[in-house]
């Protein structure tokens, strides 16, 4: 049988009111939750499978056991909602039509952590998911849900919402906390790991968004039901996002293990007339894939096993209309802008990847600039503090592998045998 | 040029509320960076001179976090604050096109503001909207699956101070300095305005719901 959607943490998202408490109704799993030991709610997430949606997949209960108890120090909850992945579009929407759904699962995963601080990192460029976020901490204070004493269980917590100011490496944690400290978001050399020293030196559990807000249905339902759906080591529901070439681009809520194939049925195919031609499983710093991978199950095992990583599950789509070098250079443009300049490796290498890209894409390269790409590449790739590196080595490297004769046209024609205009949403008008 | 009293006053009252809500005080400088943006439309010489007294920094340290954040603006922004998404797919899906053509229509390029200080531009990386691509943002609001007519017609509407509505957002623009006052952390009552979601957000729980597909039962 082929596979189905799975509207969880989407299924409200018709409702005109669904961003209010009135429109998501009481938190019920909360409620369950604070009437459990802290410990039991770990166990039970680290029962669902439930592994992190933020993109590198590390198991969410086991990261929450990671945080030391009786150790006499506050503990802190940190929400990265500083979405900013190219091609990840799946938190935005979220937080803008069921921002509830994200507020409860704070207060049950600081609960079980035993934090009574919490703070969602949000990316500042999003004003209106920003307003939904404040909107939907206000109610749940007045409701009780937050503050001292919640619901008569003497649990305190206090949740501040956090906007950043247009930084991508703030999305890696420890720029997070960086960050969220008063201070430029720059990496920090780990051990120590968060769950150590994280915000103010203290204990500190970070979790994406669509982690943090699955938690409540886990709760609700069991860890048997959500391990129930998806592959045996990569369990439970996700959000995947399409865009580019296809017809109904969009947010398409699955179990993980679907395949592109059957993604791409459901949003109508790839835009008439045409045909995929290289597509990202989850975001620009997995590496590409092409038609051959239509059938990779997106899971954790089964992407990386081809060579690629899951990711964030952005699948962005293009098709034979495209020019593979100018989308690398841009998403090389992209990481040589955000590297945060503080280790050698990223910082100097991204900026020559993007200016022999530039010569590469004008046809104005050599076959040699090849060798010089990759060899960049191979220098940056784990020799920096965190893994905006890596990720900017992934373009390049996949895309040499699949389509190194489109580099090669490049310098044949003298320039790119593409025309821009055909890849537009009006290229067919 | 130094705040008068009223606007020091109340900047001072603004800023004592953010920091209360930070276990440590330096949690507040980039709240704080917002705030001053929202009084003087960037991050003026004397916002940063405010930041460092309200946390016990030097400016140095100010002006260090100030640089380092895209969002905050050496010189004054617009009104209406334009950004264009050029990261690699809506790049392709034509906002190259739309930048290009937007600029020179203009007649400003990136991170420059017009002699009228309506509209500034900037060159934006991946605003998380790419099912809508290709995408604009103006005052940091969304618009959804543009094309270099919509673009240049928005950019007209803003000039001529015509009413101009976000694809997912409030029913009325805000202006730059008034979005800064979100940001710091003091929002404005607009939050119930616009749709839970729209377009390309809904298309899998349509699918779902036209197939009967439903989350397994408990």
């Amino acid at each position: 049988m082929s596979t189905t959607l799975t509207p969880v943490l989407t299924a409200n998202w018709d409702q005109a009111n669904s961003f209010t408490l009135a429109g998501y109704g009481e938190y019920e799993a909360a409620k369950k939750a604070l009437g459990m030991d802290p410990d039991a709610v770990i166990q039970a997430v680290k029962d669902s499978g439930l592994r992190g949606r933020g993109g590198a997949g590390f198991p969410t209960g086991m990261k929450w056991g990671f945080i030391p108890q009786g150790d006499g120090k506050p503990h802190y909850l940190v929400v990265n909602a500083d979405e900013s992945e190219p091609g990840t579009c799946k938190d935005i929407p979220l937080m803008m039509a069921n921002p509830h759904s994200l507020v409860e699962g704070v207060i049950i995963t600081a609960y079980a952590i035993r934090a009574n601080h919490a703070f969602i990192y949000v990316r500042g460029e999003v004003l209106h998911v920003i307003r939904r976020l404040h909107a939907a901490v206000r109610e749940a204070y007045e409701k009780g849900y937050l503050g001292t004493d919640i619901l008569g269980s003497g649990y305190d917590l206090e949740l501040v919402v956090h906007s950043g100011a247009g930084a991508y490496i703030c999305g890696e944690e420890t720029a997070l906390l960086d960050s969220l400290e008063g201070f430029r978001g720059q990496p920090r050399l780990k051990p120590p790991f968060p769950a150590v020293a994280g915000l103010y030196a203290s204990p500190t559990v970070v979790n994406n968004v669509e982690s943090v807000a699955s938690v409540p249905s886990i709760v609700t339902n069991g860890a048997d039901w959500f391990a129930g759906m998806g592959t045996e080591k990569s369990k439970g529901f996700g959000i995947f996002s399409l865009s580019g070439h296809v017809t109904r681009p969009g947010q398409y809520e699955a179990p993980l293990g679907i395949t592109l194939r059957e993604l791409l049925d459901m949003a109508g195919g790839i835009r008439e007339g045409h045909e995929i031609k290289f597509w990202t499983p989850g975001g620009s710093s997995t590496p590409i894939f092409t038609d051959e991978h239509l059938d990779v199950p997106l899971d954790f095992e089964s992407v990386g096993a081809k060579g690629s990583m899951l990711g964030t599950r952005a699948l962005q789509i293009f098709d034979e209309t495209t020019c593979v070098v100018r989308t690398v250079l841009r998403w090389t443009e992209f990481y040589a802008h955000e590297s945060c300049g503080k280790c050698t490796p990223c910082r100097e290498g991204t900026y020559w990847l993007k200016q022999v890209l530039k010569r590469l894409e004008k046809g104005q390269g050599t076959e040699e600039d090849l060798s010089t790409i990759t060899d960049i590449a191979d220098n940056i790739l784990g020799r920096s503090f965190c893994a905006l590196g890596d990720g900017a080595t992934s373009p390049i490297h996949s895309s040499v592998k699949y389509f190194r004769d489109e580099y090669l046209k490049h310098f044949e024609v003298g320039g790119c045998p593409f025309d821009a205009k055909k890849s537009t949403l009006w290229g067919d008008q | 040029m130094t705040y008068s009293p009223e606007v020091r006053e109340r900047l001072e009252r603004d800023a004592k509320e953010i920091i209360g809500r930070y276990p440590k005080t330096r949690s507040a400088l980039l709240p704080l960076l917002h705030l001053v943006q929202s009084e003087d439309g960037h991050v003026s010489d004397d916002g940063q001179e405010f930041c460092a007294e309200m946390l016990g920094l030097s400016k140095a340290e100010v002006v260090g976090v100030a640089t380092f954040y895209t969002m905050y603006k050496r010189k004054p922004a617009g009104d209406y604050h334009v950004g264009v998404c050029i990261n690699a797919l809506c790049a392709v899906m034509g906002g190259d096109q739309i930048w290009e053509e937007l600029s020179e229509h203009a007649g400003i390029g990136h991170e420059e503001t017009t002699a009228d200080g309506k509209v500034s531009l900037e060159r934006l990386e991946c605003n998380a909207a790419c099912d809508f691509a290709p995408v604009m943002m103006v005052n940091w609001e969304f618009f959804d699956n543009q094309t270099p007519e919509s673009a240049k017609q928005l950019v007209d509407d803003l000039r001529d101070g015509k009413d101009v509505r976000p694809t997912r957002g409030p029913k009325k623009l805000c202006t730059f300095k008034e979005a800064s006052r979100v940001l710091a952390g003091l929002p404005d009552d607009l939050a119930g305005d616009g749709p839970s979601a729209a377009g390309p957000s809904l298309e899998g729980l349509k699918v779902a719901k036209a197939n009967g597909w439903k989350a397994p039962e408990a």
